[in-house]
C-alpha cells in the first residue's frame, strides 16, 4: 500500500522537475512583422528627427542613395532586439557599395551587434542588399560608467558608407523591421529614468543654482515597502513554503495507513 | 518568455499581491513649437531647363507638373514659399543676369490656385545664380525657433560664382537659425552632382538625382512632408569656451555649437546629489575630411579630475559621429546621512568637454567650425542594487520542494523505525 503512494509522489516530483526544466521555445524562424501592424512610410534624417517605430512594425520607405535614415524604437529590460533591413536598387549601380545599419542608445552611444550582417558589400550587379543586427539583451540596471544596453530609446541609422560617387542620389527602396524577443529581466536593480532623450531646446543658466534641499525620497507608503512581485524575497519565501509543504507530505507518505 | 509568464501567474495565485513592477520607459513630454513648419522651394528656371531629356518632356514642364502636385498635396499647416532663379532676364550681361531671383509665392499659408498659376507661367530664360537665391531664400524664411527647410531644384551648376553656392550654404548653416537645404538634380552631370552634394552636406540635407517626373514629384512631396513630420524646435545656440571656469552653464535640453578641427569646447552642468548627469555630443561632418575620425566627450570635476568619458570613432562616409556618457553624483561622495537632508546641499558643477579627431583634407576650409549637437539631461540617479543573498527562479523552487520532500520522507522513516524499536523493548 505504501510503496505505490511513494512511487506516485516520486513520479509527480520528477514530472514537475522535467516540466520546470523544459527550455523556452527557440525562436529560430525569420523575423516577421506583427499581424495588423501599420507600416511606417517615413524616416528621419538625424537623431533629433528620427521617426518613432515600434517592434514588429514594418517600415517601407523610398529614399535616395546616400541618405542617412534614422528611426527610433523603445526598449524595455529583458528584451533582445533584432533589426533586419533590405535595400533594393531599382536602377543599376556603377560599382560595388557597402551599406551599414548602426544602432545607438538614447545617449547616442554605439551598440554592439551580436549577430547579423551589419555592413555588407554588394557588387554593381546586385539588385538588393540585406542587412541585420541582433542587439544584446537590455539590462534593467548598469553602472553609469558601463556601456551596457539599458531601457529607453534606441536609434537605428541606415546608410551607405562606401560607393562610387556617381551612384549617389539614385533611388532606393528600403524595408526595415525591428523585432523584440524576450520579456522581463532577471537582473537586480532598476534604472530610475529610462534613457529617453530630452528633445526640448536647452536654456543657458546665468548663474549657479542656489543650494537647495536634496531631493528627498517621498515617504514610501506601505505598498512601496513590500518587495516587488518576482523579487528574490518573494521567490525564496515561496520556496520555503513549498519545502515545508513537501516535508509534511513526505512525512505523511511514510505513515502506516490506518485500518478502517 | 513562457516560463516568466507562468511564474508570474503562479506567484499571483500564491500571494495575491498587487505590487506592480517597475514602470515602462516614459515618453518625453512633447512640446509643440510655436511656429508652423516653413519650407521654401527654390526652382532653377535658367535656359538649360528647356532641354527635353526627361521622359521626352522638357525639364521645366516636369518641374511645373511636380510643383502643381506638391501644392495640391500640401499639408494644411505647412507654410510654403516658392522662389525662382534665372526666370526673367533675357540678356547676355552676366552681372545683371546673376541678380535674377524672385520670390513668386511668399512663405505663408498657401493659396493653391495662385501658387499653381504662378508656377505655370514660368519660362526657361536666364543665368543660374544659385548662391544668391539660397541667401535670399534663407531671408524669406526668416529667423525663429524652429528648423527651416529649403528644397533646391536645379539642372545646371551655378554660372554666377562667386559667391560659391556651397560656401553660401555653409555660411547660412553657421548662422543662428537652423537651416537644412535638400537638393534635387534634374538629369545632373558630374559637376552639378558635386555642387549639390556639397550644398546638402554643408547643411545636413539630402541629395537626389531625379531622372523621371515620378521621381521628382515623389521626392519633393516626401521632403515637404518631412518638413512637417520631423518638425522640431531648433536647438539653442551656445558658445562653448576653451576652459571650464568660464564655460556656459547649461540646463537640460538640446544645444548646438560649432567646433573647429582639434578644438576643445567646454560647458558646465550643475548636478545635485541624488541626480545623474546624461550627456551626448554629435559632431557633424559637413565638409570633406580624412577617412578616419572620432569624437570624445569627457566629464570632469572643476579641478580637472576626469569623472567619465564617452567616445566613438569611425571610418568612411558618415553624417555625424556621436558619443554619450552617464555620471551619477551620489556614487562620488558620501551618501547624505538621513539627519542631514534638511540642510541645503549645493549642486556639484560638472564640466563637459567635446573634442574631435577629424583631420581636414588639403584645401578643406577650417572656419566656421563643424556643427556640434549637445544634449544634456539631469535625472534621478539609479543607485546600485543591494541584492540580498536569496535566490530566484523555478529551479530554486523545485530544489527546495525536493529537499523538503526527501527530508520529510527521511524523518518519517526514521520515526517509524524508532517507534518500532521502542515498542519491541
Amino acid at each position: 500500500m505504501r510503496t505505490p503512494t511513494i512511487r506516485t509522489g516520486a513520479a509527480l516530483a520528477a514530472a514537475g522537475l522535467t516540466l520546470l526544466a523544459a527550455p523556452a521555445p527557440a525562436s529560430a524562424e525569420a523575423p516577421t512583422p506583427s499581424p495588423g501592424a501599420t507600416p511606417v512610410t517615413r524616416a528621419g534624417t538625424s537623431f533629433l528627427t528620427a521617426t518613432g517605430i515600434a517592434a514588429g512594425q514594418p517600415v517601407r520607405v523610398n529614399a535616395s542613395t546616400g541618405d542617412f535614415l534614422y528611426w527610433s524604437f523603445p526598449a524595455s529590460a529583458g528584451q533582445r532586439h533584432e533589426v533586419t533591413a533590405t535595400v533594393s536598387f531599382p536602377k543599376p549601380h556603377t560599382g560595388a557599395s557597402t551599406w551599414t545599419v548602426e544602432v545607438f542608445d538614447g545617449l547616442r552611444r554605439r551598440q554592439a551587434c551580436t549577430a547579423g550582417a551589419q555592413a555588407p558589400t554588394v557588387d554593381a550587379s546586385a539588385r538588393a542588399v540585406t542587412l541585420g543586427c541582433t542587439l544584446r539583451q537590455v539590462r534593467s540596471w548598469a553602472e553609469p560608467w558601463s556601456a551596457d544596453p539599458l531601457p529607453g530609446t534606441y536609434y537605428v541609422r541606415l546608410s551607405v558608407v562606401d560607393l562610387p560617387e556617381p551612384d549617389l542620389g539614385l533611388p532606393v527602396d528600403v524595408e526595415l523591421l525591428v523585432t523584440a524577443d524576450g520579456d522581463g529581466s532577471r537582473d537586480d536593480g532598476e534604472l530610475k529614468a529610462p534613457l529617453v532623450p530630452n528633445p526640448k531646446a536647452g536654456a543657458v543658466l546665468t548663474d549657479e543654482p542656489a543650494a537647495a534641499k536634496a531631493d528627498e525620497e517621498d515617504d514610501a507608503g506601505f505598498a512601496d515597502r513590500l518587495p516587488a512581485l518576482g523579487s528574490r524575497w518573494v521567490w525564496s519565501t515561496v520556496g520555503g513554503v513549498l519545502a515545508a509543504v513537501a516535508g509534511v507530505v513526505g512525512f505523511a507518505l511514510t505513515r502506516r495507513p490506518r485500518r478502517p | 518568455m513562457i516560463n516568466k509568464r507562468r511564474s508570474t501567474a503562479v506567484l499571483i495565485g500564491l500571494l495575491a499581491a498587487t505590487v506592480l513592477t517597475g514602470p515602462g520607459p516614459a515618453v518625453a513630454d512633447e512640446e509643440t513649437p510655436a511656429e508652423p513648419p516653413k519650407v521654401e522651394l527654390v526652382l532653377d528656371v535658367s535656359g538649360s531647363m528647356r532641354a527635353r531629356d526627361i521622359d521626352g518632356r522638357s525639364r521645366i514642364s516636369v518641374a511645373q507638373q511636380a510643383f502643381a502636385e506638391v501644392v495640391d498635396a500640401l499639408p494644411e499647416e505647412t507654410q510654403l514659399g516658392i522662389r525662382v532663379l534665372g526666370a526673367t532676364y533675357r540678356g547676355k550681361d552676366k552681372k545683371q543676369g546673376c541678380q535674377d531671383t524672385q520670390q513668386i509665392v511668399p512663405v505663408g499659408p498657401v493659396d493653391r490656385t495662385r501658387a499653381k498659376a504662378a508656377v505655370a507661367t514660368l519660362r526657361p530664360t536666364g543665368f543660374t545664380p544659385v548662391g544668391l537665391a539660397l541667401r535670399a531664400a534663407a531671408q524669406d524664411l526668416g529667423t525663429g525657433a524652429t528648423v527651416r527647410r529649403i528644397v533646391l531644384i536645379t539642372d545646371g551648376e551655378d554660372t554666377c560664382a562667386p559667391p560659391d553656392p556651397c560656401e553660401v550654404a555653409r555660411e547660412l548653416a553657421a548662422q543662428g537659425t537652423k537651416l537644412v537645404v535638400d537638393t534635387l538634380g534634374l538629369a545632373p552631370d558630374d559637376k552639378v552632382r558635386r555642387q549639390l552634394l556639397c550644398i546638402a552636406g554643408a547643411t545636413g540635407g539630402t541629395y537626389t538625382a531625379a531622372q523621371s517626373a515620378d521621381e521628382l514629384t515623389g521626392r519633393i512631396k516626401q521632403l515637404v512632408d518631412r518638413a512637417q513630420e520631423t518638425y522640431t524646435a531648433a536647438p539653442t545656440v551656445v558658445d562653448g569656451t576653451t576652459q571650464c571656469a568660464n564655460a556656459p552653464l547649461l540646463a537640460p535640453g538640446v544645444y548646438s555649437d560649432r567646433e573647429a578641427f582639434s578644438q576643445h569646447r567646454w560647458y558646465r552642468v550643475p548636478v545635485r546629489p541624488g541626480q545623474e548627469l546624461r550627456a551626448s555630443a554629435s559632431v557633424a561632418l559637413d565638409r570633406p575630411v580624412n577617412l578616419d575620425h572620432g569624437v570624445l566627450l569627457r566629464a570632469t570635476a572643476t579641478d580637472g579630475r576626469e569623472l567619465v568619458r564617452g567616445s566613438d570613432a569611425g571610418s568612411g562616409r558618415t553624417d555625424v559621429v556621436s558619443a554619450g556618457l552617464r555620471w551619477s553624483a551620489t556614487e562620488d561622495g558620501t551618501a547624505p546621512s538621513p539627519g542631514a537632508t534638511d540642510a541645503p546641499v549645493p549642486a556639484t558643477t560638472v564640466c563637459l568637454v567635446v573634442s574631435n579627431s577629424f583631420a581636414p583634407r588639403p584645401g578643406t576650409r577650417a572656419t566656421p567650425g563643424m556643427p556640434v549637437e549637445l544634449t544634456v539631461d539631469v535625472v534621478a540617479s539609479s543607485p546600485a542594487p543591494a541584492a540580498p543573498d536569496l535566490g530566484r527562479g523555478w529551479v530554486l523552487l523545485a530544489l527546495l520542494t525536493l529537499a523538503g520532500l526527501l527530508t520529510g520522507l527521511l524523518v518519517g522513516l526514521l520515526t517509524r523505525w524508532w517507534v518500532a524499536t521502542w515498542r519491541q523493548h
